[in-house]
């Protein structure tokens, strides 16, 4: 008898296993992802995963691109280059046709050349480093790092009529100086000046010499290009030290209340920060998403699930646009051309590409009111 | 003036949690002639364990800080019952590199556990604040200050005067003599490594009520930085381990407070030339002693 049992499991595995290779060729548009689903960066990956995965289900429910059904297979990179790399060399082996990664920067440069060299299109949801669009046959998603500085100093000083600047940033963090560094440049190209500016090292946990300086200063606001981890250290320090200006960030800000227990979660409260996505924006598309990506994962989703799900349809307007109808007839040629030819109304704003591979769209910015992130 | 009084609040606040950390480094090795590279990592975990203590609930605070140095202590006996007893006789650099060992063991348990990200803490020591000559002081700053120096004390009272403390000089003399005269040096030598455990337990009391976070490097980044202050102060001497946190603490928050901005940068490595450059003048530490080896 349990001869026969183990028989009977031993045929239903083979048969599955056979199911799941038919499953990988012919009648379906594969989307290849990388990104972190374990490790240190690992909610960036399974966020992009998730998004991806609801902008799927969605276009498969609706009839696929061009009548043909959409699979996606995401592989593990763990943010890692070398990792990424045998993530890709899998996913070509699996039949990929459109790239969407990595979402880290480190992994997503160490693929340029690989992606280069087959001509694949790669869309990459999340890497905002310089590089990680340099080739032509590589778009970004989000914003570069210097963009969101640039970004950032119109806005402060135009639109919000600050004139004097106090800066802290991470100095062994690319994100962050690359950000600091793009800030400062157009700030004193307009004309402002800059009162105090102070660094902080990666593992730094004690940042009260830092807020002496600060509250030394005369500043209009603080412009923190860092990441929301160590911003609600450095704003509960910036309490103690009597540090009383707007805090002012980039899209790392993002969560930063998740980090600020109890009554802490006050001294946020009016912080300022750019991001393309904000969970609470009134738009139906964003709060329909929202409604979903909650109900199966029961968490809110963040920027990168945002990234992740646009990134999915950006692939299926290329397809559409380059007049593909199956995943033989795949023209990596013809699906570059047309990125530059297409528009998306997505979950991350109004969507185009430039022929260097850097998206047009317009900034948004978000805003702490009442423990809530607000869209401005 | 105001600027310069605050920062050396600042320094004299970060120095005491270095202090504190490197007496532990410096006793240890002044007694067991090891250098105890998973010492920042016990105060790690004792920081997590007021963290589980604190998200539990139902422990008063003073419970709650009796179990932190009670975990540590034990953690310290565990370690060398375990990782270092069985090295008693093999090489220095054998035991250096089980520390190390040791040190990635419990990080990786940390991250096994808690996983990486950092978690923050209730605040339970919240003391409120005191003005001093027109500086607003935390008074959980003042407390640092004086259990820095209270144990700094004891500990020097305990070593000299007790026959216990008299049993460890001896050993760290010399251990074979020590065992001649009489002396049990494997519970001399365990005994040295459950209080510098429990110095760890203190320290992490007091950083997790000054910064209220944790994750699992906390104590390897800390550890480096009182390590480097117990080497300037001369690694052997206990008011040496004090001194040199003090200045280690003092001389970066003045770089930061007083270099200008597009150097503040590079602080951490003025800090760091300092040091060197005090070694280079005094390589046995400002109160270290010097000793000459017969051959």
């Amino acid at each position: 008898m349990k001869k026969l049992i183990s028989l009977a499991l031993c045929m239903i595995m083979a048969l599955s296993c056979f199911a799941g290779c038919q499953g990988g060729s012919g009648n379906e548009f594969i989307l290849g992802a990388i990104g972190p689903l374990t490790g240190t960066a690992s909610t960036y990956g399974q966020s992009v995963r998730n998004g991806m995965q609801i902008a799927v289900d969605e276009i498969n429910a609706a009839g696929g691109i061009n009548g043909v059904q959409v699979k996606m297979l995401f592989e593990d990179d763990e943010a890692d280059g070398a990792k990424a790399k045998s993530a890709y060399e899998k996913l070509m082996d699996d039949g990929m046709n459109i790239l969407i990664g990595a979402v880290t920067s480190g992994a997503s440069v160490a693929l340029n050349d690989l992606t280069a060299k087959d001509g694949i299109l790669q869309i990459t949801p999340s890497a905002s480093q310089i590089e990680a669009a340099q080739n032509p046959n590589s778009f970004r998603l989000c914003f570069t790092d210097p963009l969101q500085g640039v970004t950032m100093a119109d806005y402060t000083y135009s639109t919000l009529g600050y004139k004097s600047v106090a800066i802290i940033f991470n100095q062994d963090d690319s994100y962050s100086t690359g950000m600091k560094d793009a800030f400062k440049a157009r700030w004193t190209e307009l004309g402002g000046t800059i009162a105090e500016e102070v660094s902080f090292a990666k593992d730094a946990t004690d940042f009260n010499a830092q807020m002496t300086k600060i509250a030394a200063a005369d500043a209009d606001f603080l412009y923190m290009p860092i990441y929301a981890e160590k911003a609600a250290q450095i704003i509960i320090t910036a309490n103690e030290k009597g540090v009383n200006l707007p805090f002012i960030g980039g899209d790392g800000m993002d969560g930063i209340l998740n980090y600020l227990e109890g009554d802490n979660a006050k001294l946020a409260e009016g912080l300022l920060y750019l991001t393309p996505f904000v969970a609470t924006d009134p738009d139906e598309k964003v709060a329909a998403f929202v409604a979903e990506y909650e109900k199966r994962f029961g968490s809110t989703p963040d920027q990168f699930a945002a990234d992740g799900y646009d990134a999915v349809y950006v692939a299926k307007l290329a397809i559409e646009k380059a007049g593909i109808t199956s995943p033989a007839a795949i023209d990596n040629a013809a699906l570059i051309a047309a990125m530059t030819q297409i528009q998306l109304d997505g979950l991350t704003g109004s969507l185009s590409f430039t022929a260097e591979g850097e998206p047009n769209k317009g900034a948004k910015f978000a805003k702490i009111i009442d423990g809530q992130y607000v869209a401005q | 003036m105001q600027m310069l009084i605050s920062t050396i609040i600042d320094g004299l606040n970060l120095g005491s949690v270095y202090a504190l950390v490197a007496l532990g480094y410096s006793m240890v090795y002044g007694i067991a002639k090891m250098l105890n590279f998973a010492h920042g990592d016990v105060i790690m975990v004792g920081i997590y364990s007021i963290f589980v203590c604190l998200n539990a609930n139902i422990l008063p605070v003073p419970v709650t800080i009796l179990i932190c140095v009670a975990v540590c202590g034990l953690l310290g006996f565990t370690v060398e019952k375990l990782a270092y007893k069985p090295l008693r006789q093999a090489s220095p650099l054998s035991v250096l590199i089980t520390a190390i060992g040791v040190s990635y063991l419990l990080q990786n348990l940390a991250l096994l556990i808690f996983k990486s990200d950092r978690k923050f803490l209730q605040s339970f020591l919240d003391l409120g604040k005191i003005s001093i000559a027109g500086t607003e002081l935390p008074v959980i700053s003042l407390v640092i200050w004086g259990t820095t120096l209270v144990v700094m004390i004891a500990l020097d009272i305990f070593i000299k005067k007790t026959s216990m403390g008299r049993a460890m000089l001896a050993v760290s003399e010399d251990k074979g003599a020590a065992q001649l005269m009489g002396v049990n040096v494997n519970a001399t030598i365990s005994l040295t490594f459950v209080i510098g455990s429990a110095l760890a337990g203190i320290a992490a009391i007091l950083y997790a009520a000054k910064y209220q976070n944790v994750d699992p490097y906390t104590g390897s980044v800390f550890g480096i930085k009182a390590f480097a202050a117990a080497v300037f102060g001369g690694i052997g001497s206990i008011p040496g381990a004090m001194i040199g946190g003090f200045s280690l603490g003092l001389i970066e928050a003045l770089t930061i407070g007083f270099l200008p901005g597009s150097l503040s940068a590079a602080s951490d490595g003025f800090a760091f030339a300092i040091l060197i450059i005090m070694l280079i003048l005094k390589p046995s530490g400002l109160l270290g002693k010097k000793k000459i080896e017969k051959v």
